[in-house]
């Protein structure tokens, strides 16, 4: 059966839904300004949004194509730079949470951006961590952005640029990190989240119209479904918002639905 | 010290800035961020002097990285991230020279950078964060160990220590200062007498300027230093840590300037048609850096046209409603 919304509205509006009103966060390019965009007008207007190129709570009447765009300058609480910006991902009274993305991931939630074969000579080079690392490392919560495919979902990460739960367990602690790691890994079919103690990657939901076998068959490494459910679809009130409002030109979301 | 105090020497073409200024071999700070405040008219100005072997230092860069590695006038960059977002979300020459080995590459956090270059401002040796613990930001090299010790590059990338405060072990990451050769800087208004007012994001171009042994300026306006000491506030840079001021209208281009013009996305999409390819990478360099002298060429070619249509609405600092497309 068709569906009524595109996979990219559908992960903006899912990952969209996990920021509570009062959250503050640290956005990066593509999926996540529209994510945290979206949920700023659905259901977090009190949500601050903030760019670690030092842009704190911009208007966004339109929508930033880059964390410098001059979009996220305008109508700021205040203007800064990188290391005000990095105070506020760091700030132990606030509740952080970061929208990251990445070209690889492994079963414990720890990402790629750097590139694939060996580092000093790779076979693909890829943008590098930026301010991921430090999101990642420090945030109070991350939420990442993945193509469910075998190629990305990897036993383990070409290289390690962004911390997730390390090794599991009580690993990511003892390496240093005195708060956060992921939430959720929100896909083009559903949303991963991680067991409580083991730390380990497991299906929580599977989008309308996709099942958990199909989320398997495109991860390359074991991944529970024990616990999966099938997503709430977007409403017809989500879709207009993130359509007229938040992405009129289509820049992130791309072509519309078939 | 002397040809520091004289405001009016400091007034002159990027030509002149970069002959007196930019050495091959030299560490270069760039200034601004990914689609924002990028020192285009030096970039292309070192290219045309035929600079080589240059160190590139940033956090997160754009489009002077990837022409200034395209070109071949870098032989080592130390970064977070290559790319100008969704135009080209990894760096093309930049890719390009990365993967057929002809730059070296040591990666590390914005954070990381950016306190990397506070210490080089502050003057410290380095600077501690949490960021980075077991990742292969700190444990892989990309520097060689040819290159490691010598000359302003430190014997270690990292070192991960433990907080002398805490009884209890607690590690913290030491990364070393960057004391760059030059950093680049395109502000919006700076004084006949170098002082500097950028409007916008700062990024990190204050402790960039601040870490660094000489600082060129490009810049939209040049204004009468006492039409700054109005509300020196909004300043960002004491005139006397200032080398040269390059007055260069539409500087940035085709990145943007806040309360200027915003990014051009017709000449970035282009860009990114074009430099996958070698040959036409090199026409593009042919066009757009050698054929042009100087700014005033390069904005004839760009074309009024194209320039009022990124031109920044006075009310909101950006182009509304440019296709961005």
């Amino acid at each position: 059966m068709a569906r009524a919304y595109t996979d990219k509205e559908m992960m903006a509006l899912t990952a969209g839904r996990f920021v509570s009103n009062g959250d503050v966060l640290f956005a990066g390019t593509g999926l996540s300004m529209l994510a945290a965009t979206v949920a700023k007008r659905i259901h977090a207007p009190q949500a601050v949004v903030f760019f670690e190129t030092g842009g704190i709570d911009p208007a966004l009447a339109e929508l930033p194509l880059a964390v410098a765009d001059p979009r996220v300058m305008t109508g700021t609480c205040m203007n800064s730079g990188l290391i005000d910006a990095f105070s506020l991902l760091v700030h132990r009274r606030l509740r952080t949470i970061a929208f990251l993305g990445a070209a690889q991931i492994d079963p414990y939630g720890n990402i790629n951006s750097t590139c694939l074969g060996d580092y000093r000579r790779p076979r693909v080079r890829f943008p590098g961590c930026g301010g991921a690392c430090d999101a990642a490392s420090q945030a109070f919560g991350v939420i990442i952005f993945m193509q469910q495919e075998k190629k990305r979902f990897v036993e383990k990460v070409d290289y390690l640029s962004s911390v997730g739960w390390l090794r599991g367990g009580d690993s990511r602690q003892r390496a240093g990190y005195a708060r956060g790691g992921p939430m959720a890994v929100v896909t083009n079919l559903g949303v991963m989240k991680f067991e409580e103690e083991s730390k380990r990657m497991y299906l929580s939901e599977y989008y309308p119209g996709v099942t958990a076998a199909q989320v398997v068959g495109d991860t390359g490494f074991e991944l529970d479904v024990s616990r999966a459910k099938e997503s709430v679809p977007p409403s017809a009130e989500e879709l207009r918002i993130l359509r007229q409002d938040v992405d009129p030109q289509r820049l992130i979301l791309g072509p519309v639905a078939a | 010290m002397n040809d520091r105090i004289d405001a009016k020497s400091k007034l002159m073409t990027a030509a002149e800035a970069v002959r007196r200024f930019v050495k091959d071999g030299d560490m270069i700070a760039l200034g601004g961020f990914t689609v924002s405040r990028n020192v285009m008219v030096i970039a292309r100005e070192i290219i045309r002097q035929g600079r080589r072997d240059l160190h590139l230092v940033m956090h997160s860069h754009g489009q002077a990285m990837d022409i200034l590695v395209g070109a071949g006038a870098v032989s080592r960059l130390e970064l977070a991230y290559g790319g100008t977002g969704r135009f080209a979300p990894t760096g093309i020459r930049f890719r390009k020279a990365v993967q057929s080995g002809q730059v070296q590459v040591e990666d590390y956090s914005n954070f990381h950078m950016s306190l990397r270059f506070l210490a080089g401002a502050l003057n410290l040796p380095f600077m501690p964060s949490r960021s980075g613990f077991e990742t292969d930001v700190l444990g892989q090299q990309g520097f060689g160990p040819e290159l490691r010790g010598r000359g302003k590059i430190p014997p270690y990338k990292a070192v991960v220590s433990s907080n002398p405060f805490n009884p209890d072990p607690e590690p913290v990451v030491l990364l070393p200062a960057l004391t760059p050769d030059v950093a680049l800087i395109h502000a919006q208004c700076v004084g006949e007498d170098g002082t500097v007012r950028i409007k916008g994001l700062t990024f990190l171009d204050i402790e960039q300027a601040k870490a660094a042994s000489r600082v060129i300026v490009t810049c939209e306006e040049v204004v009468p230093a006492a039409f700054l000491r109005q509300d020196p506030d909004q300043n960002s840079l004491p005139p006397f840590l200032v080398d040269a001021v390059v007055p260069a209208p539409f500087g940035a281009h085709p990145t943007a300037c806040h309360f200027f013009y915003d990014y051009d996305p017709r000449h970035l999409n282009m860009y990114r048609q074009v430099a996958g390819d070698d040959d036409r990478f090199r026409k593009y360099l042919d066009e757009w850096v050698y054929a042009v002298d100087d700014q005033e060429a390069y904005l004839a070619k760009v074309g009024a046209v194209d320039l009022m249509r990124v031109k920044a609405n006075s009310n909101l600092g950006y182009a509304p409603g440019l296709d961005r497309r």
